[in-house]
């Protein structure tokens, strides 16, 4: 036991805490087993680039992407237009820079809402147990059992697909499987004794959710959400390339694509490749940076 | 250290030697040495005891000898000799024909350590196959063989079970058979009976110890309890930070110890026929950090006798009388162990009840049940396991009362019920009169508020996430009758009440050690001025120099606060240094309740007898003495519980009524009180 610290240094220590627990959670990852750290490293270099290039690329290489030019349709790569132009007259690299922008604000967004919905979900069942644990449990096997892709079709037909309307969709059919790890966790974390603790000590069932039961299996929950961007991605490249994504002036990496094969005997692998290339490093990111996580956190519980 | 180390004198028959071991470990960039410079040896038919606290590298030790280290660890000088040969120069493949043949082990845990999906017959004739060639058929037979050297009655239909049928006791058993399956020369049983419960623990040490004089063997007993070592070592070695602190015969050391460790390690731990009224010595500080090497004695910073030539040099371990090494510059003129003095002073100090006056309990548990429906199998029928069966009993206002028993007899069961993480089937607890057990929601919670609890394992009662700031304040924060000045304000003198300073507010749970966690623990279960203390098991996660501090802090509090308390614990030793009467259960009933000194120098229930005579106590006369086992068989189910008295399937005096008849609770005077048919004591 050290000697005890002035008292005064705590009170106002708040931002100096969260401050500390980011740089620890940073080292962790960086400090991991040694593939691992390495491993999610790649994983967030490759996606901050991704970002950048989508968020920050239009600023510094503006183009033109409403005004359809039919001169300028299939033009190869060139000093003007670094990865040639589409069948509009777009220009392709501004055109994955617009795609880019919607896929990852879709799949960030519906990765969201999929585990606030997910995390809330498990841990209710969880912490209930019983008959009410085992009717909200069915009712998430119910719903596996429903052909996710197909309803979003459906739905997506039903309504104007916009950015957010597509977000929410995806998430809305996503979060059963956060929800089944969240009650794992909360299940095996009931009974633990600091949760005993403060039961006894008079607290509710919403306070032991938000106190213990989800800080406590946030390290899941974080995990699984990388994943869930990764695969939101995906779902959203899938309706677009089914011709179910956005519509214009809005583009999608899905819809890039498809539009892309279209031309594929044409011999324009600029609009296949690049986008192709995107889609795929984008996903394998956000699966490293999960890997990663995973690893870190597991490694820390068994210490 | 010098061959002066090297006790005794040299025989023949000296079958294990250990000389200068020096064990590192590498893990996470860091280098430990749990070991330094450790000798010792032993001969056939003799048993050593390694006693230490954790840490203390008694058990690396243990795995140096089998060449078990864990991972990143080396032995990095000294010498291990097994009967001529050095078993460090040995390769891998060479150990592996030692291992279980030579030497063999004896692990702690035997859920853990046995494979549950093997017939414990397969795993008892493994080693005779791969050490002796045996055929299938062979090994079986001596398999069969050794389990009926370690008691177990019907050894052939046994060797099909699975280990996950058979009671802790019985595993251990099959663990001690597995060792002795190729006629090891060594034995090192590490903490063999430290997962076992004081009845279970006496049968198993007086079987180690029978089988240790039929085989010839030689046994290095590992264990933290100094009890346990004055009762089966033929000689002992006091191991501290790595070292060896004192070794000698085991008369020698408890007549005339010389380390102030020994000293101290002895004088914390509390007795049973302890003077409550007088405190507990307490060993100030933690173990050194294994990590950082210090040229002076390891002990030093928590010395009374320290001086500047502890901080300076190390003390080597040399035999200044033959047969007693130690290794102190300043070491205790020759005296008995502070327990003999204790035991003489705490004669005929037993004390007449006074409390028995008209003040209305605090507490009131009365006919208290607790039953659970547990389902056999798949698709089985339901069974009702009876946890607690008709429990009363009454706290007065500011008193202590300690309910003791061994695990399964319903005691945490009670205390959870108590405070209401478990709803009774059946009975009432009033807390100053008031019946808590209808009240639900919002205002049962409030009303059970006064009742708190402090929880057994420090290290999982506290919320991995949460600083210790927010750990104490969770309680204020629920109660919300305070703004957050004065929760903090509060969360200060809580932290100052328990004895840790303002500096690990800000610390995470896993930053603490052992005994600071449970300190936070106590400082969150007093944060909002409760009447009741429920402590589960308060101390016995703990070492032992710093349970000392722990259970002098609890005494401490409970009179400063005029606290009223429930200690539950299987130690009765602890309970009776904290609690003014005692209640011990078996099997979900009370079946004898009174004074602290009642109680133990006053048994009138078999199994009270039997379980106070189980306790290995740090006095090696006493030990030796004491009956081969006092409470035999195990501990029966609760689905199915005897009927009648519970404890008549294991009782000494049982007779045809006990089956029939279930005693009632007397009063035999004095508030004593007793649930047997045959009481040892009348009136």
């Amino acid at each position: 036991m050290s000697a005890g610290a002035d008292s005064g240094q705590v009170v106002g220590a708040a931002e100096v805490l969260a401050g500390r627990r980011r740089v620890e959670l940073l080292r962790r990852l960086r400090t991991g087993s040694p593939f691992g750290g390495t491993i999610g490293l790649v994983g967030v270099v490759l996606a901050l680039a991704i970002v950048a290039v989508c968020f920050l690329g239009p600023l510094i290489y503006s183009t033109n992407q409403v005004d359809v030019d039919p001169l300028k349709a299939f033009l190869p790569p060139s000093g003007e237009h670094p990865l040639g132009t589409d069948s509009q007259g777009f220009d392709v690299l501004g055109r994955l820079m617009e795609g880019g922008r919607a896929s990852l604000q879709i799949g960030v967004f519906a990765a969201l809402v999929a585990t606030v919905i997910g995390t809330l979900y498990g841990a209710t069942a969880g912490l209930a147990g019983g008959i009410v644990d085992a009717v909200m449990m069915r009712f998430v096997d119910v719903m596996m059992s429903v052909p996710f892709l197909f309803v979003v079709l459906i739905v997506s037909t039903k309504f104007n697909s916009s950015a957010w309307s597509l977000s929410l969709i995806l998430g809305l059919f996503s979060w059963l499987i956060p929800a089944r790890l969240v009650r794992a966790e909360v299940l095996s974390l009931k009974t633990r004794d600091y949760v005993l603790a403060a039961r006894s000590m008079g607290a509710s069932g919403p306070s032991l959710v938000f106190r213990h039961l989800i800080p406590n299996s946030l390290g899941v929950v974080v995990v699984n959400i990388t994943f869930q961007v990764a695969d939101a991605i995906l779902a959203v490249a899938t309706l677009g390339f089914l011709g179910f994504g956005l519509s214009y002036p809005h583009t999608d990496w899905g819809g890039q694509l498809s539009a892309g094969v279209n031309y594929l005997l044409s011999g324009y692998w600029w609009l296949i490749y690049p986008v192709g290339l995107c889609l795929v490093a984008v996903v394998l990111a956000f699966n490293l940076i999960g890997e990663a996580l995973r690893d870190t956190l597991d490694r820390r519980r068994t210490l | 250290m010098s061959a002066a180390a090297d006790l005794g004198t040299v025989s023949a028959t000296r079958v294990l030697d250990v000389r200068d071991l020096t064990v590192a470990i590498e893990a996470h960039g860091r280098r430990l040495q749990p070991v330094s410079g450790v000798s010792l040896h032993i001969s056939a038919g003799e048993t050593l005891g390694l006693v230490g606290e954790s840490g203390s590298g008694k058990s690396m030790t243990g795995a140096a000898i089998m060449g078990m280290l864990p991972p990143g660890g080396t032995i990095t000088g000294g010498s291990v000799t097994l009967g001529g040969r050095d078993l460090r120069s040995l390769s891998e493949t060479d150990y592996r024909q030692v291992r279980g043949n030579d030497i063999a082990m004896v692990f702690q845990d035997s859920l853990t350590s046995l494979n549950p999906t093997r017939t414990i017959g397969y795993q008892i004739a493994e080693p005779v196959r791969i050490h002796r060639g045996a055929s299938r058929k062979e090994a079986w037979e001596r398999a069969a063989e050794v389990l009926s050297l370690v008691g177990i009655p019907r050894p052939a239909e046994r060797l099909g079970d699975y280990p996950h049928q058979l009671s802790g006791g019985m595993r251990q058993r099959v663990m001690i058979a597995m060792a002795l399956a190729c006629e090891p020369k060594v034995i090192i049983a590490d903490e063999p009976t430290t997962a076992l419960d004081v009845t279970m623990q006496a049968q198993v040490l007086t079987l180690l110890d029978g089988l240790k004089e039929r085989l010839g063997m030689a046994m290095i007993l590992i264990t933290h309890d100094m009890g346990v070592i004055a009762g089966r070592a033929d000689r002992v070695n006091v191991m501290y930070a790595g070292r060896i602190a004192e070794a000698a015969d085991t008369e020698d050391l408890f007549a005339a110890m010389r380390h102030p460790y020994t000293h101290d390690l002895l004088a914390s731990i509390p007795l049973l026929d302890q003077d409550r009224s007088a405190r507990l010595y307490s060993i100030s500080g933690l173990p050194p950090d294994l990590s950082e090497r210090s040229a002076g004695c390891p002990y030093a910073s928590r010395c009374r006798r320290v001086s500047d030539a502890c901080t300076a040099l190390a003390p080597e371990l040399i035999e200044h009388m033959p047969g007693h090494a130690f290794a102190c510059w300043h070491p205790m003129p020759p005296q008995s162990s502070p327990v003999l003095v204790a035991r003489r002073q705490a004669n005929d100090s037993r004390h007449e009840e006074t409390v028995e006056d008209a003040t209305p309990p605090r507490l009131a548990v009365s006919g208290l049940v607790k039953e659970y429906d547990v389902r056999r199998g798949w698709f089985g029928a339901s069974a009702r396991l009876s946890a607690v069966a008709g429990v009363s009993f009454e706290i007065a206002p500011g008193q202590t009362y300690g309910l003791v028993g061994e695990s399964g007899c319903g005691k945490s069961t009670l205390g959870r019920t108590i405070i209401g993480l478990e709803r009774p089937t059946a009975g009432e607890i009033r807390l100053d009169g008031l019946d808590l057990e209808p009240l639900k929601g919002g205002e049962g919670r409030r009303r059970r508020r006064p009742i708190q609890m402090m929880f057994q394992d420090p290290y999982a009662s506290l919320d991995p996430r949460l600083r210790v700031a927010a750990i104490i304040r969770e309680p204020l924060r629920l109660a919300g009758d305070a703004d957050r000045s004065a929760q903090d304000a509060r969360v200060r003198d809580l932290l100052d009440a328990v004895g840790l300073p303002t500096s690990v507010l800000e610390r995470l749970p896993h930053e603490l050690s052992g005994g600071q966690r449970q300190r936070v623990g106590l400082a969150r279960a007093l944060a909002v001025h409760p009447s009741v203390l429920v402590a589960d098991e308060p101390v016995s996660a703990l070492d032992v120099s710093v349970r000392s501090q722990v259970l002098n802090l609890m005494k401490d509090l409970q009179a400063d606060l005029g606290l009223t308390s429930l200690v539950i614990s299987h130690d009765l030793a602890v309970v009776k240094y904290l609690a003014d009467r005692i209640g011990v259960m078996y099997l979900g009933k009370l079946v004898e309740e009174g004074a602290g000194e009642d109680i133990y120098q006053a048994a009138a229930h078999p199994y009270t007898a039997g379980l106070i005579a189980a306790i290995p106590e740090p006095v090696p006369d006493v030990e030796r003495a004491k009956p081969a086992a006092a409470v035999t068989g195990e501990l029966p189910s609760a689905i199915d519980p005897p009927s009648g008295c519970r404890f008549r399937t294991r009782c000494p005096l049982a007779d045809d009524i006990c089956a029939v008849r279930e005693p009632e609770l007397i009063d035999l005077g004095a508030g004593h009180k007793v649930a047997c048919h045959f009481p040892l004591r009348v009136g």
